[in-house]
């Protein structure tokens, strides 16, 4: 079989978590309250520890002698496949709740889908994410009604992050050719046929909320193919320093 | 409940129990449940571990800790992890759910009652401290991922519950 697809999906997976978890990472000491501060960093040693084992996993099937810091650190802009989604910049705490409520609930019904796969490493590390991202999805949604049903101005500020940020939604079940390889093989989740339950769901919370659905037709998208933001660049910077400056370091 | 068959050779057990989580220093990695299979051949423990949570950082630690206390008692020791099957709350021993409770930290329910409780529908956990059960959560995480945040309205205690995880 031939690995270099498998390799390249799991870089596709993981990588989301790898960029969210560094977004949120920006935050610790930053969180609006300490106990949000304390939350949103737990999601983000969460998505870290998943991110761990795809790329350990990844790193030994690759030919080369790499380990899983060289993958999550050491690759060139173009070669991250996440999605534009998870690497927008923080903005406001609106925003910061309204990215990780659109990417915990698509997270979500991926790692259910992903359980069905033939590759069992990808089933185990499923499994186990699964139950943190529930965590992640109802703090999220819990945020979201919080906000979108508290005082005028959190719900302006609310209204405005989901607006901003739906043009990046319709990206996350875009299928690339590498997608279509690996659910040919059994590997890979048909993200396209989870669409329609996801709209579905993220619809329910923000009506909740009392916010309103946005109503676009026209969307963003280009990071599955490692065309990214402007604001990408930066993030790798600083994602990339210690490495780059301490070639080898570790934990 | 499912019920997991997990296989410590008897040697091998009063060591391992004296490892303990780092994080939570009153449970032994037996009792939290972490520890999946302990086998020996000869003098080569081979250990397997599966985390928490994911990005548990007490898991390098462990590991660790397992190496140190089976070379002081003389073994050499193999440690791996492995993440299937998924670590789960039920597994936490009697024992250790007693050892928690001591420490002030309240101990996961089953699942029905842990979503009521983090979901604020029912005030089912459990001070401990005093033993109320007026009690209300603070926040879904805690100081660390496997924890969440409560406070006690008699006492006026804080403490920590180690949430359900199945």
């Amino acid at each position: 079989m031939n690995k270099e697809f498998l390799i390249k999906y799991i870089y596709g997976i993981a990588d989301n978590a790898l960029i969210l978890g560094q977004r949120l990472g920006e935050l610790t000491g930053h969180g609006p309250t300490l106990e949000v501060d304390i939350a949103l960093t737990n999601t983000s040693l969460d998505l870290f520890g998943q991110v761990r084992s795809y790329f350990q996993y990844a790193a030994q099937l690759s030919d080369e002698e790499i380990t899983e810091d060289d993958i999550a650190f050491l690759r060139t802009e173009r070669e991250y496949l996440n999605v534009l989604l998870v690497e927008q910049p923080n903005r406001d705490f609106a925003f910061v709740i309204g990215k990780q409520f659109l990417f915990d609930h698509f997270h979500f019904l991926l790692l259910t889908e992903l359980q069905k796969s033939h590759d069992q490493t990808l089933v185990a590390i499923a499994k186990k994410s699964l139950k943190e991202v529930s965590y992640h999805k109802r703090f999220s949604s819990d945020w979201i009604k919080r906000l979108g049903d508290g005082t005028e101005e959190s719900k302006q500020k609310m209204q405005t992050a989901i607006d901003d940020l739906w043009r990046f939604t319709d990206e996350l079940f875009h299928l690339t050719e590498n997608d279509k390889k690996a659910i040919k093989e059994g590997i890979g989740v048909d993200v396209s046929k989870l669409k329609e339950t996801y709209y579905k769901n993220v619809a329910e919370v923000l009506e909740e909320a009392t916010l309103d659905v946005p109503e676009l037709n026209y969307f963003q998208e280009g990071g599955k193919k490692g065309i990214h933001s402007e604001h990408m660049g930066y993030l790798l910077t600083d994602m990339q320093y210690m490495q780059r400056t301490y070639p080898g370091m570790k934990w | 409940m499912v019920e997991e068959k997990v296989h410590i050779e008897e040697e091998l057990e009063p060591i391992l129990k004296k490892v303990s989580d780092p994080e939570i220093p009153v449970l032994s990695i037996i009792d939290l449940g972490v520890v999946r299979s302990a086998s020996l051949n000869g003098n080569k423990a081979k250990i397997e571990i599966t985390p928490t949570y994911s990005g548990c950082p007490a898991m390098d630690v462990i590991g660790d800790d397992i190496k140190t206390a089976l070379k002081d008692a003389g073994y050499e020791a193999e440690v791996n992890l492995i993440l299937a099957p998924a670590w789960s709350s039920d597994w936490i021993t009697e024992e250790g759910r007693k050892a928690l409770e001591d420490y002030g930290i309240a101990p996961p329910m089953d699942a029905t009652s842990d979503k009521k409780a983090l979901l604020g529908e029912e005030r089912i956990v459990k001070c401990p401290q005093c033993k109320s059960t007026n009690t209300h959560m603070v926040s879904q995480f805690g100081s660390t991922a496997c924890k969440a945040l409560f406070k006690c309205d008699d006492c006026q205690e804080p403490f920590d519950y180690f949430k359900c995880l199945i």
